[in-house]
């Protein structure tokens, strides 16, 4: 009986694992809905502008930072093995502080305890090429949100909020994301809302972007007012988007247009 | 140095056609935009990408305000000996960076 279970249990996640494979997954990735020449360019690591900041993020992994005069690489090593997988499990919980984080919090988490260092800005420069060389490392590894029970709550609210109506046109994020996703919204292609290549090179802003200026973006875009900058509401929504898009391979760091 | 990546072919035959793709880290502000306080931000663009073959000048090209940030350019030459080929990029601020590639000519 035991056995016959497993072997069901076996064929059932082989059907899974075949359907995925063979594009039975109806979610579509940002980099599914670009245009082939914006793909190349993404694919290139010699074309994607955000191996720039890549390459300045492997500078920073190796440079002594703060009171404690460590580098990133003095506790993690070679990022290509301690790294590998990390992004793609953020925001998860910190138990240092019992909260959760993305990883550029985390990233700032271990600046201030371990490297005694002040906190990198917000969205700059120097943090960003951080989290693109560590999200570089998750390439084509699935998108795998730990199943921790603090983070469920999280993700509920992060459910609401992408679900609840907003602003002044009254949209909420489903509205267009899953109700009209693939469509166009004037020449652009809506997308699924798949995190799946942040931090992204974006043509538009002709830098790299988090994924919170691209929530502010779109939150801007419906006429709402923006959460004032390190609010709950960006992470609860990051939460809820990776745990969305589970088992999605990370492209990171991508373009987009 | 600002951060370089380039693309140019490690070895090929003379007489060949190589691409040569070259991506430099820079914010090419126009000089048109005014910044947080209201005033204008001065420009700050790169002026002028060369490249050259063993000294020898092949490509050249001059970069306007319009060009955008983090400007990549992709060019083609004739493989003539092994040697460098050493890309330069000059621009305001007293930009300078420079790259060089070696290639072997078979």
């Amino acid at each position: 009986m035991t056995r016959l279970r497993l072997g069901l249990t076996l064929t059932a996640v082989f059907c899974t694992s075949f359907a995925v494979a063979q594009g039975g997954d109806p979610r579509r990735s940002g980099y599914q809905e670009m245009g082939p020449a914006l793909q190349k360019m993404q694919d290139d690591d010699t074309a994607n502008p955000a191996m720039l900041y890549a390459q300045s993020g492997a500078t920073a992994w190796t440079e002594k930072a703060g009171l404690a005069g460590k580098a990133c690489a003095d506790c993690h090593g070679d990022a290509a093995v301690s790294m590998k997988g990390v992004a793609a499990r953020y925001p998860a919980i910190a138990p240092s502080i019992d909260k959760p984080v993305d990883l550029e919090g985390r990233i700032n988490l271990c600046r201030t305890t371990h490297q005694q260092a002040p906190e990198l800005a917000a969205e700059s420069d120097d943090l960003l090429a951080l989290g693109a060389y560590v999200a570089l490392q998750s390439r084509g590894l699935p998108i795998a949100p730990p199943d921790e029970p603090k983070l469920a709550a999280v993700r509920s609210a992060g459910a609401d909020l992408y679900k609840g109506r907003q602003g002044q046109l009254n949209l909420s994020c489903a509205n267009c994301h899953d109700d009209n996703a693939g469509r166009k919204l004037a020449g652009a292609t809506i997308p699924q809302a798949h995190p799946t290549g942040y931090p992204i090179y974006r043509l538009e802003w002709q830098a790299l972007g988090s994924l919170r200026r691209r929530l502010r973006n779109c939150i801007v875009g419906m006429r709402a007012e923006p959460w004032r900058p390190g609010a709950p509401e960006y992470l609860a929504l990051e939460a809820y988007l990776m745990d969305r898009a589970r088992g999605m391979p990370m492209d990171a760091p991508g373009v987009r247009p | 140095m600002a951060n370089v990546l380039v693309n140019a072919p490690k070895t090929a035959k003379k007489g060949d056609t190589v691409e040569i793709k070259a991506l430099i880290m820079h914010p090419m502000e126009t000089g048109f935009r005014p910044g947080t306080n209201g005033r204008i931000i001065p420009r700050n663009i790169v002026e002028d990408f060369s490249a050259t073959w063993n000294g020898r000048e092949i490509f050249r090209m001059k970069m306007s305000p319009a060009v955008a940030a983090n400007p990549f350019v992709s060019f083609f030459t004739v493989a003539t000996e092994s040697g460098t080929i050493a890309l330069r990029w000059s621009g305001d601020e007293g930009f300078v960076a420079e790259h060089r590639v070696a290639i072997t000519v078979t």
